[in-house]
């Protein structure tokens, strides 16, 4: 089928500022946002750059705006964005070039709440630390998050307020904080119940609108609310 | 072009300001609740029951004598007023980047709410029918 493509390009050696080209491509309905991206790259125009790794919706790298909506351009499939597929970097971000981002901000953000395994405690002699699966259960879902950045450049908070910790680090706080093999909570805690950690969250769900991986986003935002506000 | 590398330990430790903003929250979460029943009673109260061509001095003076319409009246005030507040709050937090703009517009913000609870509270504390006998026609 038919494709119009409209990216918005940015060369910071070149452009003064972002502008918009068109591209006309021929692909299957069934190809992904990334084959349109690649037909362009490979065939039209090697100028135009973008971040991709996997191409199976499990890196993360190639989160953008396709169609004003933040999606894996692996994952979309043509027939669902369209034959018209405009193509933006993600929002909120500084633009290194075209739909590439300086996620700088989010790893910052992410590294901030500690996102590795703490506990001091010697594991069982013999075995690793085991867990029921009700305990599992707890924090399956945030376990899924790919740290494509799809949540936090979807809400609007992080466009305003660049200091907000943003939806991304505190889903993997989430995944630590109610891991029953996990010690380091309260630290984490304490590192969210800040003016520009949860509370900066106003429940708008754009995030959990976002996410690639279907995780419930503001959910568990709003259970990291709760704890603090029981634990007050 | 993007030349920062990676900061390390990520972003500086918070100052401790959550105290604050948990209260504000849960203040939302709780005041937001009670509207609910407090603003949906006094609409059926004021517009279906009663319309707005019988809601006269009489009706006023009548609703008031009753320290529960006092305490009602009061409380959709100040939970209404504070609530709508502590939005345009975090809204100014959102938004206002310069520290001395978000400045003057907390302080405007504290003011008009100080002026408005101020004289809503008096109004409905202070209400004497005998003042307004003239007015009302009587």
């Amino acid at each position: 089928m038919r494709v119009d493509v409209r990216i918005l390009r940015y060369n910071p050696e070149v452009d003064t500022k972002p502008h918009y080209e068109n591209y006309v491509v021929d692909q299957e309905p069934t190809d992904k946002v990334l084959d349109v991206l690649n037909t362009i790259k490979w065939y039209q125009d090697g100028t135009l750059s973008y971040r991709r790794s996997c191409a199976h919706g499990v890196c993360g790298s190639d989160a953008m705006r396709i169609n004003g909506r933040n999606a894996l351009a692996c994952k979309l499939l043509v027939q669902d964005a369209g034959s018209s597929i405009t193509i933006e970097p993600l929002l909120g971000f500084d633009v290194v070039k075209d739909l590439i981002v300086d996620m700088e901000d989010f790893w910052d953000g992410y590294k901030s709440i500690q996102p590795f395994l703490i506990n001091n405690d010697p594991p069982p002699s013999g075995r690793e630390r085991i867990q029921t699966p009700e305990e599992r259960e707890i924090f399956d879902d945030t376990t899924k998050c790919i740290m494509c950045a799809a949540c936090t450049t979807a809400c609007p908070i992080t466009w305003t307020n660049p200091d907000f910790i943003g939806p991304a680090a505190i889903v993997n706080a989430h995944r630590f904080i109610y891991d029953s093999r996990d010690k380091g909570g309260e630290e984490r805690l304490e590192i969210l119940n800040d003016r520009n950690g949860v509370w900066r969250c106003r429940t708008v769900f754009n995030c959990t609108d976002a996410c690639p991986r279907g995780i419930k986003v503001t959910r568990a935002i709003e259970q990291v609310k709760r704890t603090l506000l029981y634990n007050s | 072009m993007a030349t920062r590398l990676s900061r390390g330990g990520g972003r500086a430790r918070p100052a401790g300001s959550g105290g604050f903003e948990l209260f504000s929250w849960y203040f939302f979460r709780i005041s937001g609740l009670a509207l609910v029943f407090l603003a949906v009673f006094h609409v059926i109260i004021m517009h279906v029951i009663n319309t707005v061509d019988e809601i006269d001095h009489a009706f006023v003076v009548d609703r008031w004598s009753s320290p529960f319409w006092q305490i009602y009246d009061f409380l959709l005030l100040t939970l209404a007023l504070l609530h709508g507040v502590n939005g345009a709050r975090v809204s100014i937090d959102d938004y206002f980047r310069s520290s001395s703009w978000r400045l003057a517009a907390y302080s405007a913000l504290s003011l008009i709410t100080l002026v408005f609870l101020v004289m809503g509270a008096l109004a409905i504390v202070t209400f004497d029918p005998s003042q307004f006998e003239a007015v009302a026609g009587r």
